[in-house]
């Protein structure tokens, strides 16, 4: 065979591939809350376009999908709610009676109930999400703000962003049973999958703390050097842990990077280039992708989660924040 | 770092506590079995030991109590514009606010914060003052007095262990000739403050200043601050002039007839100018700058845009919350002094939870070292300077009605700390730490 025969074949049989991968390539729907805009925008993951934008409250931020998917879930802290978007018809078709200023939440593994950081009043509450019922209040630290539920969903984590603590609370009893030190302004609180660690950033401190969350210590803590940027742009927010527990992904804001990490040794391996200032992150389902809000330039960067590289970015609405993407 | 703490320890100490005191009421019960005199003797030191024992116990389950002292201004400054009238809890608002930020996270930790204030006349020797507050159990001092007032505070502290937080002074000079090492210095100086309008006009490209100073010495301070940001980012200034203060009431029923015909008069003739740069700390003129210059130019420095700590339209990196549990607290806005008193607050609070403790060479030392940042809503750590402990600061741009900027300005950069484009640097310090 001649060699431009060959080159020929290769081209042919990889355009092929690239056929047959993007006809498989599922789609999924992502959402993205505008926090300045007031809106959601509707992301096809396949096609990685905006397919749809939905109106919403005053400052739309932490956001989630039932796990029934039938609903987006988004707190709009400006209005003191959280509000629901059927995902038939993307349209806010009710609302969740959080306390003021919602802004992260988390449901628990039977869907049934939903916690929510209410940032004004140092409380967390508690809602049934069929009833739209508010079914009590605990109180945390000083502006609560991240919310981590164990896997077997008997502990849930708060993070309280002045008292600079991880609140580790009983589900059961709703009672505070531990108290973390982390470094200061703790945002997000992440467990792995299988529940042997929970991984907490602290955006003022710069550091990710890995907790042992059946000693409840801190067991090691990441730190951040990005070559020829200051330190104080290194301002880790957002955290994503694939299912294995193997590779985590921290958004490092202003510092416009996300950081992955191995997941064992708790080194960081690389630093991928997003847009400014980003701040959370959502998996598409079979964890192909990882979707980031980069709330600066007001896009979403789209990283192959295998490659380990940002292969696309999406323009979104006025300073995204948020990112929740469908199971189906 | 890290464990688990609070709740949990708290109720074994309980537990440990009840263990105690039954078993020692089991031992008392026998001795009553004792008739001899030597037996009733044996009871009664038994008893005191008892005693003395369950007092230790029951100090030991209190939370550990950190005491604050603020002491602050008698008076209050005259202003031209009744929106900037101090409020009579100015600064301590803050500090109190932090106060409570502090006790939610003591609870977890068993601290406990709690704060007496003092008020000290204009010129007064703060001497007594102090020393009253430190035989109460006080170590750590928030001052919002003069530069010299407060250089005599802690010359009284001298050898007790005290440690100052300077809330209020501006002035350069505490923190470079007469600095001292039990002396934090939450507030920013002129000389920041200066720098941080300077980048901002300079990236405006607004190079050309027309320098308007008061007559007063904090005015000429103020203005040589000025002057000297003017020569290290490339402002130029076209001509200097005085206001002199010549006295007089700053409310009138006649009102502003005179002064829009006065305020052109004086700033005619200047040359070609792009902002007219005010030094007015003493409020005397600056405020009547905007909309009556000569020529149509903004006014920058102590009216129109003005560089501070802190504002009350401030929203940005979660400030909203702050602002928002300052008027639910106190139901007025949070001025740049509550800032400054709040941050000395958050440290004490900070470092007390870090180090675990309350000792007050513990918590410096903390402070000091490089563990230290404070979350204060400003979108990057604050960090101490450690040649003169002055906190690192970004500094606002405010218009009375929003944020225009906040300096450090992008693209002014620093080998260290963006931060240390701000003020006076370690090269250039005259601070020798005692």
């Amino acid at each position: 065979m001649k060699p431009g025969t060959a080159m020929w074949l290769r081209t042919i049989g990889g355009i092929c591939v690239a056929f047959v991968l993007a006809g498989n390539a599922r789609a999924y729907k992502a959402y993205v809350s505008n926090e300045k805009s007031n809106t959601i925008s509707v992301i096809d993951t396949a096609e990685r376009k905006v397919v749809g934008t939905i109106k919403v409250g005053q400052r739309p931020r932490g956001i989630a999908i039932t796990r029934d998917q039938k609903y987006v879930l988004v707190a709009v802290g400006d209005d003191d709610t959280i509000q629901m978007i059927d995902t038939a018809s993307n349209r806010v078709v009710d609302t969740l009676p959080s306390g003021p200023d919602p802004e992260l939440f988390t449901d628990d593994p039977s869907g049934r109930l939903l916690y929510v950081a209410n940032e004004n009043d140092n409380t967390v509450t508690i809602i049934d999400i069929e009833r739209r019922a508010r079914l009590g209040d605990v109180e945390v630290g000083v502006e609560p703000e991240g919310m981590g539920l164990s896997p077997d969903g008997k502990i849930l984590v708060n993070t309280s962003e002045t008292t600079n603590m991880a609140h580790f609370i009983d589900t059961a009893t709703h009672q505070i049973v531990a108290n973390i030190l982390v470094d200061a302004r703790p945002r997000f609180a992440q467990f792995k999958d299988d529940g042997s660690e929970l991984w907490v950033s602290s955006e003022i401190g710069g550091t990710v703390s890995v907790i042992d969350p059946l000693k409840r210590v801190v067991k090691n803590k990441i730190s951040f050097t990005v070559p020829g940027m200051r330190q104080e742009a290194i301002q880790p927010v957002g955290i994503a842990i694939t299912h294995d527990g193997k590779t985590g992904f921290v958004a490092l804001g202003p510092a416009n990077r996300i950081a992955v990490i191995d997941g064992t040794s708790h080194q960081v391996q690389k630093f991928l280039l997003v847009g400014q200032r980003v701040w959370h992150m959502a998996f598409t389902p079979d964890e192909k992708y990882l979707l980031t809000t980069n709330g600066v330039s007001n896009d979403v960067s789209v990283i192959d989660v295998a490659a380990l590289k940002v292969i696309d970015t999406i323009q979104v609405g006025e300073l995204p924040w948020g990112v929740a993407i469908s199971q189906r | 770092m890290g464990g688990a703490l609070g709740l949990g320890t708290a109720s074994r100490d309980f537990a440990a506590l009840n263990r105690a005191t039954c078993s020692s009421h089991l031992a008392f019960g026998e001795m009553r079995e004792a008739t001899t005199w030597s037996g009733a003797l044996i009871r009664t030191v038994t008893t005191a030991a008892l005693v003395l024992l369950l007092t230790a116990m029951l100090a030991g389950a209190e939370p550990l109590t950190i005491k604050i002292g603020y002491v602050g201004r008698a008076e209050k400054k005259a202003t031209i514009s009744l929106l900037d009238y101090p409020p009579d809890n100015d600064g301590v608002a803050g500090a109190r606010l932090a106060l409570e930020d502090n006790n939610t996270t003591g609870k977890f930790l068993d601290q406990r914060f709690v704060m007496e204030e003092a008020r000290v006349k204009d010129g007064a020797d703060p001497t007594d003052t102090i020393l009253r507050l430190a035989d109460h159990g006080i170590s750590f001092f928030i001052v919002d007095l003069s530069a010299d007032m407060l250089l005599k505070a802690a010359e009284a502290g001298r050898g007790r262990g005290l440690v100052f937080f300077n809330a209020g002074a501006i002035d350069d000079r505490l923190r470079e000739e007469d600095c001292r090492a039990d002396v934090i210095h939450t507030a920013p100086t002129r000389s920041m403050l200066a720098d941080g309008l300077a980048q901002y006009l300079v990236f405006k490209r607004w190079l050309r200043w027309l320098l308007v100073v008061g007559s007063h010495d904090n005015d000429k301070l103020f203005a040589d601050a000025l002057r000297r940001a003017a020569g290290r980012f490339g402002a130029r200034i076209v001509e200097q002039r005085v206001f002199e203060d010549t006295g007089g009431a700053r409310r009138t029923d006649s009102g502003l007839v005179q002064i829009q015909r006065q305020i052109p008069l004086f700033l005619q003739g200047a040359p070609a100018h792009d902002v007219v740069v005010a030094a007015d700390e003493s409020e005397v003129f600056a405020s009547y700058l905007p909309y009556r210059t000569r020529d149509p130019r903004p006014v920058a420095g102590s009216a129109g845009l003005i560089p501070k700590s802190w504002d009350a339209a401030h929203d940005q990196w979660g400030a909203n919350q702050l602002q928002n549990r300052f008027m639910q607290s106190f139901s007025r806005r949070m001025t740049a002094l509550d800032m400054q008193a709040w941050s000395a607050a958050r440290m004490i609070g900070e470092a007390a939870t870090r180090v675990k403790s309350g000792d007050p060479h513990t918590i410096l030392a903390y402070l000091k070292g490089p563990d230290f940042g404070l979350a204060a809503f400003k979108g990057q750590k604050l960090t101490l300077r450690d040649w003169n402990l002055q906190l690192r600061q970004p500094i606002l741009l405010a218009d009375g009605r929003t944020i225009v900027s906040v300096s450090p300005q992008e693209g002014f950069l620093h080998q260290f700390s963006e931060l240390d484009t701000l003020g006076i640097d370690r090269p250039e310090t005259k601070c020798r730490l005692k």
